[in-house]
């Protein structure tokens, strides 16, 4: 940690051990550009710019004496312009893709139960019976867009230090992997990696004895107190038995204290060797990084959890002679906005996310989707042509691109009629693998979207999506509360209503008093009792709270803002915030203008802002953020939301001193995400990057949606 | 750790920690020195003071692991390739100032030099300057508080136990704390509370909000369920502390004793609202393993109708308050209000509203095709004898209900009969197919357009066909289209 007034330029951006590799090995490193600035929000109740974790109700954060270092050297508001905006805010979207444009009236491929016509602009969901795919399909990134860094290079170093870490233990082994583990270590390595070093069994760390009978045990686990004892029974039955083996501890991505306390506890130090895989960045595609750490959102903001290893920022001389490669950093905590995770995603990615459950950034597609009788893991990232170009479309124009595809396909196929024996060896040998393989992914991607709309149409989305989109805007309120409650009477997924109340709380600063107690009882009659767990956890986290009984703040404090200045409402409404920490939505997407005036039709083809990740009908707060600073080149001017925010601290670090930076590099943004992001708001910040001549990295502490969010707080265990 | 060399040095080379290298050595004691002037120079570079104590520790370490066993130094050359060192002259002064220092670094707010002279401090590292050389060998011994905690954030075997006063204990903590590594706070935690009374411990949290959430999130973790409840109770967070009491439950998996121990928890401070949840949840419990125990006996005797057509899936035991209702819809439900499994009797205990009792018993009594038993549902006499049909969850629902338990379109006629809303009602009959319904509709709204599409959707020769027909050559209507 370097000391304040001290800062060496530029500075490393370094998080935990993988970015430490940077030092000498120059090892996709990322440093922050001489022009960047860090942005970081977080909300008042916790501490200053440091990461402590906070927990429950009534905790005031850290002590102002707690103050790192590095928070001091921080300064907040002045930013200078140095980011090439481009030109124009838009770009042409004919003059950079091609349109393909399909004769009218052809009917989509038949989709079975497409629901009826319904006319309303938010509601009109899911289907627009003439099929045009148009220019904004796959639309391009701007030709000066700064290329993205190559991060495949950190599975290489995972996989490498895996390698050594097995060989560490000569021989034969059995290699136990804790089961969160074993999807991120499947991009890592495959089976056939761990063989050729010389892992015999692969066995789950779970809660039934395993019976290996290999001469050397390897774990592979999380730093956690539950796996340590699971594998100090395992030693200790050994011991009773009188057989020696050779154990291997390999945590990742680093060991804890409290870790070996246990295996001292145990009686079984030092008959374990512990080893460290310093794994804690997965690519999961071109420009989406995970920590894969989902149990982070309810550490952190529910439990108390200092950040496993926090990013930091440390001297090293040796990025002083390197160009910059990342102009802006984003920090940014899940709860500023915690309203876009939990709406229904409606972009194809999202909603695939939604419906089965994407794991490291792949998703098993069962027989409803195959139409055989297996189920197909599939990986769906940039490297999967037809994926890449409906991944971020709002899930109405799929139908038409992939039908307008298959068409296309059909094409290329019926060529080979007309073909001499020499043109078709031709098209056997080039061509014919490339179309099938595009067959192959575009029934799969067509099954999906059937099985979706079979789902969908089948819990009632449209109902669903009209009470979210009421809930956003702030209408009919009861309305909304009367159909949450008959969600719960009729035992609707427990989760889907958990996510309706929370939704309800968030935007209208609570629930009122009466509300509240009715749908909890009602939802402990319907779900079971123990929930009363999961609503002090909400409560606690935030999510789900009770209008205070004199809960008049809001009238006061907008009179009292009416009367005295801005600053000093500023104060006022501070001392309220301490009472009860409120989430302001309402004024915040007021300020934002979250909701976007739209006359006549959104057309969700050519989307114009952000908000079509939401057919049209909000802008996702977290993103707005981002827009609006990286237009200002600071908070300045946004004073007033970053006070609704209840953001206490906004950190800024501007080094606008060095002009080494690039303007490519300067338009290369890093996003982090701290309790996860959901694939709606990569999709929106990837259209904002195409728009402003942007890319966009984003690092997240997990892929989330609003079911993992409320999983994450469900004290009941499915 | 078990690195070789080879790693070690790939590690350190790709490491930051250049400090230790041979080639930045010189840098780091020419910077030791300059800090040293500072130090002389001017009396509020706190900062530099504490680089000062932390080089030059490096640099007592090196010299007792000279004087110490070669195997100390192959260890220590392990650790830190640090062995350079060794050619290295030292500054003379080094040595004593570092015990000097050592212990005065920040305790958590930051000390200026006169108060790390002032009586207090002295008298703790007095001790220590005292200390006879011999001890200085256990070099691990030797860090200070922020030493100690530095080398375990970077993940380092380091023993805590010299910190025996309960000042330098909460030094180590304060310098974890600010260090926000949870890892680090954690371990020197579970030192504290191996070392420290719990009294003592507790009071001394108190006042440090950090480390007293990540005690609680570690007690959670190891679960610790005794320590946590003793904290909340010495902290007063009697909303938490029964909490925390209540979720034991989960992990009791016998009926019995989880009744039992759902019974301990009634008294417990819960908020108004909660108690009575809690009161419930007991009561609900309570009924299930009567229910059970009876049903089990019934259904295993096979006497009894009902158990016998539709065999029980599963206990219903632990399961909601409202599936549990459902069940006694199911199984129990002409059984008069006295009996515990009655819905009558469950409903009344429970103060379950109108509308989800209605929702759960149609559910149910459609589940089974009891028609009659739907109809008596939404049937009220008035004071007059007359009867009259109403939902409280309205008749569309009821439908729907109904239609997904596959009544016959007579009962569904029936009852989107019921419903109010004309188009509503036109849509579900559409959707379900009452055709008279549909049919009788559109002839009250005389709507001919619509009767002449709703034939063409109808099979041909049908007797709706026929009724369509009828009425379309029926003089006596005024279409009004």
């Amino acid at each position: 940690m370097s000391l304040p007034g001290r800062r060496p330029f530029p500075v490393t951006l370094s998080a935990g051990r993988v970015y430490r590799t940077s030092g000498r090995s120059r090892k996709s490193s990322l440093s922050l550009a001489g022009g960047g600035y860090l942005c970081r929000c977080r909300p008042r109740s916790c501490g200053p710019a440091e990461w402590t974790g906070r927990g429950g109700v009534g905790q005031s954060g850290c002590k102002p004496e707690a103050r790192s270092p590095e928070a001091a050297a921080v300064r907040p508001g002045g930013g200078h312009s140095f980011l090439h905006c481009g030109r124009g805010a838009r770009a042409p979207s004919g003059a950079l893709s091609k349109s393909v444009l399909l004769p009218e009236g052809e009917p989509s491929c038949a989709y079975p139960g497409v629901l009826p016509a319904f006319s309303e602009r938010r509601a009109s969901l899911f289907f627009h019976p003439a099929a045009q795919v148009t220019a904004a399909m796959a639309f391009p990134h701007r030709p000066d867009a700064p290329e993205l860094p190559d991060f495949s290079m950190l599975k290489r170093l995972a996989r490498d230090q895996l390698i050594y870490l097995l060989e560490q233990l000569p021989g034969k082994k059995d290699l136990f992997i804790e089961a969160d583990l074993m999807s991120p270590l499947d991009r890592i390595a495959n089976v056939s990696i761990l063989k050729q070093h010389e892992v015999d069994k692969l066995y789950k760390v779970e809660n039934k004895p395993a019976f290996s009978s290999s001469e050397q045990l390897c774990f592979l686990v999380r730093p956690r107190i539950k796996n340590m004892r699971y594998i100090a029974n395992l030693v200790n039955a050994d011991k009773m038995a009188g057989r020696t083996r050779k154990y291997k501890v390999i945590f990742s991505p680093q060991k804890f204290y409290a870790c070996e306390m246990v295996l001292e506890e145990e009686g079984i130090y030092g008959d374990v060797s512990c080893d460290e895989w310093a794994f804690s960045l997965l690519p999961l595609d071109v420009d989406l990084l995970s920590m894969e750490l989902p149990e982070f959102f309810r550490d952190y903001f529910l439990m108390s959890h200092e950040l496993w290893r926090k990013l930091e920022e440390e001297e090293d001389g040796e990025t002083k002679g390197r160009r910059p490669e990342i102009g802006h950093v984003f920090l940014l905590d899940r709860d500023v906005d915690f309203v876009t995770a939990l709406c229904s995603q409606v972009v194809y990615e999202g909603l695939v996310d939604d419906t089965f459950r994407v794991k490291c950034g792949s998703v098993d597609f069962g027989p409803e989707v195959t139409s055989s009788d297996k189920s197909l893991k599939v990986l769906l990232n940039a490297e999967d042509k037809v994926f890449n170009e409906i991944r971020n479309e709002h899930f109405s124009n799929v139908f038409g691109f992939l039908s307008q595809k298959a068409r296309n396909l059909q094409a290329q196929y019926d060529r080979r009629r007309g073909m001499d024996i020499k043109q078709m060896k031709n098209f056997v040998s080039q061509e014919l693998k490339g179309l099938k393989q595009e067959h192959r992914l575009l029934s799969l991607h067509i099954g999906a979207c059937e099985s979706i709309m079979k789902k969908k149409t089948k819990q009632d989305f449209q109902e669903l999506i009209k009470t979210e989109h009421a809930l956003l805007e702030g209408f009919s309120i009861r309305e909304s509360t009367n159909y949450i409650e008959e969600h719960i009477d009729r035992q609707v997924s427990p989760i889907e209503s958990l996510r309706l109340m929370c939704l309800l709380s968030i935007t209208e600063n609570g629930l009122i008093p009466k509300d509240y107690r009715s749908l909890k009882t009602q939802y402990l009659q319907s779900y079971g009792p123990e929930h009363l767990l999961t609503f002090s956890n909400l409560r606690r986290a935030g999510l789900l709270t009770e209008q205070a009984p004199g809960d008049t703040l809001t009238a006061v404090e907008s009179k009292v803002s009416k009367l005295v200045t801005d600053k000093a409402a500023g104060k006022i409404t501070d001392a309220f915030s301490s009472l009860a920490k409120r989430s302001n939505f309402r004024a915040i997407s007021k300020k934002l203008n979250l909701i976007p005036r739209v006359d006549g039709e959104y057309d969700l083809k050519v989307p114009r802002d952000m908000a079509y990740v939401f057919s049209g009908a909000y802008v996702p707060l977290s993103c707005r953020i981002i827009e609006q600073v990286l237009e200002r080149q600071s908070w300045q001017g946004l004073d007033e939301v970053v006070r609704l925010l209840n953001c206490s601290e906004l950190a800024f670090t501007d080094m606008t001193k060095e002009d080494k930076a690039s303007s490519e590099s300067l338009r290369l943004i890093l996003v982090v995400f701290l309790g996860g992001c959901t694939f709606s708001e990569i999709s929106a910040l990837r259209f904002l990057g195409r728009e402003k001549g942007y890319r966009f990295i984003f690092l997240t502490t997990a892929v989330t949606n609003s079911v993992r969010l409320m999983e994450a707080m469900s004290e009941v265990k499915a | 750790m078990n690195r070789t060399k080879g790693d070690e040095e790939e590690y350190w080379n790709s490491s930051k920690f250049k400090a230790f290298t041979f080639d930045d050595e010189d840098d780091e004691l020419s910077q030791v020195v300059n800090s040293l002037r500072d130090f002389v120079d001017d009396d509020d570079a706190d900062d530099d003071l504490e680089r000062v104590s932390w080089s030059i520790s490096w640099s007592i370490k090196e010299t007792s692991s000279n004087s110490g066993s070669n195997h100390e130094r192959e260890q220590l050359k392990n650790r830190n390739s640090f062995s350079s060192y060794a050619q290295l002259p030292k500054p003379a002064s080094t040595y004593s100032l570092s015990s000097f220092f050592r212990g005065r670094t920040r305790p958590g707010s930051f000390q200026s030099l006169s108060d790390a002279l002032s009586d207090t401090s002295a008298k703790s590292y007095a001790p220590e300057l005292g200390r006879p050389k011999g001890e200085y060998r256990d070099y691990s011994n030797d860090w200070s508080p922020s030493d100690t905690v530095r080398r375990l954030r970077k993940g380092k075997v380091c023993s805590l136990e010299r910190f025996r006063s309960l000042q330098d204990k909460l030094q180590l903590l304060e310098e974890a704390v600010s260090m926000h590594d949870g890892n680090v706070i954690t371990a020197v935690l579970i030192f504290l509370k191996r070392t420290l009374s719990k009294e003592i411990l507790f009071r001394e949290l108190e006042v440090r909000q950090v480390a007293l959430r990540h005690l609680i999130h570690f007690l959670k973790e190891i679960g610790d369920q005794k320590l946590l409840l003793d904290l909340f109770r010495f902290l007063d967070r009697t909303e938490e502390l029964a909490l925390t009491h209540y979720r034991e439950h989960l992990n009791i998996q016998d009926p019995e004793k989880r009744k039992e121990f759902l019974k301990t928890c009634i008294g417990l401070p819960f908020s108004a609202e909660d108690s009575a949840h809690i009161q419930d949840h007991y009561t609900l419990l309570e009924r299930q393993i009567i229910i059970e125990a009876n049903d089990r006996h019934l259904e295993s005797a096979g006497q009894t109708e009902i158990f016998r057509k539709h065999p029980r899936k599963a206990s219903i035991l632990n399961m909601p308050l409202v599936t549990t209702l459902f069940y006694s819809c199911f199984y129990h439900y002409t059984e008069a209000e006295g009996t515990f499994s009655s819905p009558v009797n469950l409903k009344k205990t429970f103060k379950i509203p109108e509308k989800q009792y209605v929702l759960t018993a149609l559910a149910a009594r459609a589940k089974l095709r009891a028609w009659h038993d739907v109809d008596a549902l939404f049937t009220t006499k008035n004071w007059l004898g007359y009867t009259k049909k109403r939902a409280p969850i309205g008749f569309h629902r009821v439908v729907e209900i109904l239609h997904k338990n596959s009544a016959p379109v007579q009962i569904l006629q029936e009852y989107v009969n019921l419903v109010e809303d004309v188009d509503t009602k036109l849509n579900l009959a559409t959707k379900f197919k009452c055709h008279d319904v549909v049919i009788d509709t559109c002839r009250d709204l005389k709507d001919r357009q619509q009767l002449l599409v709703y034939r063409s959707k109808v099979d041909k020769g049908s007797a709706e066909e026929e009724k369509i027909d009828a009425i379309l050559n029926s003089s006596q209507i005024r279409w009004k289209n």
